[in-house]
């Protein structure tokens, strides 16, 4: 701030508060004593008219107390322009003090976690009452409150895991975040309309649904060229690429023939944000261990 | 006593009055028109894009800031919660700031990145297919509704000349960039990109 400015706040504020007091003075100056008299101010409106009585003197003494609290907080906390104030005070100092005294307080509690393995912490019962409190505040929104997750957002209750459901693995996925690419297959030019229903037909009689086993032949000569470099020859998933297994019965985009046409045509890319910067190593730690509870009971 | 002649005479009194009551605007507002810190954005803080600024009209149209505020408070419970606090040179290129005065939803002024484009778009369709729990309404109508590409360059002309640095390219092109694009893919790019500027750690 200018001091043009500083002087500005100053001797508005300052102004302020001597004015209250000076008008405080001024109105009493035509008062005759200090006890309540017949004495009327003189004005009278279809016959109502006001007495002129001194202010109660509570009141009176309520109004300098004010008046003194205002000086005393001008004097010890940054309000008059340039000047910082008796105590120093500032927002941000005052924000930094709260972060240093918990990290003191929680610091301690998370590095003795931290400590332990995952799979030991897991079945630490204190230890996943802070979990789940972390869990709730930064992943339930996408995988819900209890982790069954939604159509699109995976579900951390089973043992079903796309990128692999080990501690160092789902740190992993937690610090750094994962992007599914599931290609645009169907917008190929080298895949037809007819290939896509073959493929579905092919993905759907893993679990008995077909009822046009020629077409999930043909599915199945197609998807060896098609997805076996990520799903692998046998559909059975590879985790590293995190590229699901199309074999069992859990499937993220939707288990239909329709979900799973709609998924071949247009692909999926799934993504789950890092979450380093949000959170520290040692909470990491925690929800690591939380997730990984939610399906090791 | 002669305070009746003030009370008597409108023509003294409304000015008095004026004079009363102006000196918290004076002294806690007028002096950050001139504060240079008030101005000076944050380092890496551009512009909304044309999609963005779309995407932030709608935003405001929607009355998305009647519930959700855009500004973190220098509390431990909210830098935990949000990430690090707001800061004014944050804010400067919008006309008007949309700060907010009341959380029904949580605060998202740094909501950018926290959760995926995927997860936006099935949350505003219908917040309760993600998040079972929450009372936030739906919005489906943004899914095929596209966005007035008539405008857009006409509304960055006027934030040029309130200060926003526009370059007359951004002006030109404003309007191929956010054609035939859905008012769901603009409000997506707004919130994506919201308190991305400042890191946390």
């Amino acid at each position: 701030m200018t001091s043009f400015w500083s002087y500005w706040t100053s001797i508005i504020s300052l102004g302020v508060i001597f004015g209250c007091v000076w008008l405080l003075y001024a109105t009493r100056k035509s008062q005759t004593s200090d006890t309540e008299t017949e004495q009327k101010m003189g004005h009278s409106f279809d016959g109502i008219e006001e007495y002129d009585n001194p202010l109660p003197k509570w009141w009176f003494h309520m109004f300098m107390a004010t008046v003194v609290f205002g000086l005393a907080y001008y004097f010890l906390y940054p309000g008059l322009g340039n000047y910082k104030g008796y105590l120093d005070w500032t927002s941000t100092g005052h924000w930094e003090q709260e972060i240093k005294e918990a990290n003191e307080k929680y610091e301690p509690i998370f590095t003795a976690l931290a400590a332990k393995p995952v799979e030991e912490l897991a079945k630490d019962a204190e230890a996943m009452k802070i979990g789940q409190r972390l869990f709730a505040n930064n992943c339930s929104l996408c995988h819900g409150s209890t982790g069954r997750g939604a159509l699109g957002f995976p579900n951390l209750t089973d043992n079903n895991w796309l990128y692999g459901g080990d501690a160092a693995t789902i740190k992993e996925t937690i610090t750094h975040g994962r992007t599914g690419q599931m290609p645009a297959k169907g917008l190929n030019p080298a895949m037809n309309k007819a290939d896509v229903s073959n493929l579905t037909h092919y993905l759907l009689s893993f679990s008995d649904r077909t009822d046009d086993i020629k077409a999930a032949k043909k599915g199945s000569q197609m998807f060896q060229t098609a997805c076996a470099a990520c799903h692998g020859a046998d559909a059975k998933g590879n985790k590293a690429a995190g590229a699901p297994d199309l074999t069992d019965n859990v499937w993220l985009y939707g288990s239909t023939a329709a979900k799973i046409n709609q998924t071949i045509t247009f692909g999926r890319a799934g993504m789950m944000p890092a979450q380093k910067d949000m959170l520290d190593e040692n909470k990491i730690h925690v929800l690591t261990a939380y997730v990984y509870s939610l399906s090791n009971k | 006593m002669n305070h009746d002649i003030i009370e008597k005479n409108l023509g003294i009194m409304i000015p008095l009055i004026v004079i009363a009551i102006s000196f918290g605007f004076l002294v806690e507002v007028v002096p950050l028109f001139f504060d240079k810190k008030m101005q000076e954005p944050v380092e890496g803080l551009m512009p909304h894009t044309a999609l963005e600024l779309e995407g932030r009209d709608i935003y405001i149209r929607e009355g998305c800031h009647v519930c959700h505020t855009q500004m973190i408070r220098p509390f431990r419970a909210e830098t935990e919660r949000y990430g690090h606090y707001s800061v004014a040179g944050e804010h400067v290129y919008e006309h008007p700031f949309l700060w907010g005065s009341k959380r029904t939803g949580p605060d998202i002024a740094r909501v950018g990145g926290r959760y995926s484009d995927d997860w936006q778009r099935a949350h505003l369709y219908n917040p309760r297919n993600v998040v079972p729990e929450s009372k936030m309404p739906s919005y489906p109508w943004l899914f095929t509704a596209t966005v007035n590409h008539k405008l857009t360059g006409d509304k960055m002309e006027a934030l040029r000349a309130v200060g926003v640095p526009y370059t007359d390219a951004d002006i030109a092109g404003a309007a191929d960039a956010v054609k035939g694009r859905t008012e769901i893919d603009a409000l997506v790019a707004y919130l994506q990109q919201l308190g991305t500027v400042l890191k946390n750690k």
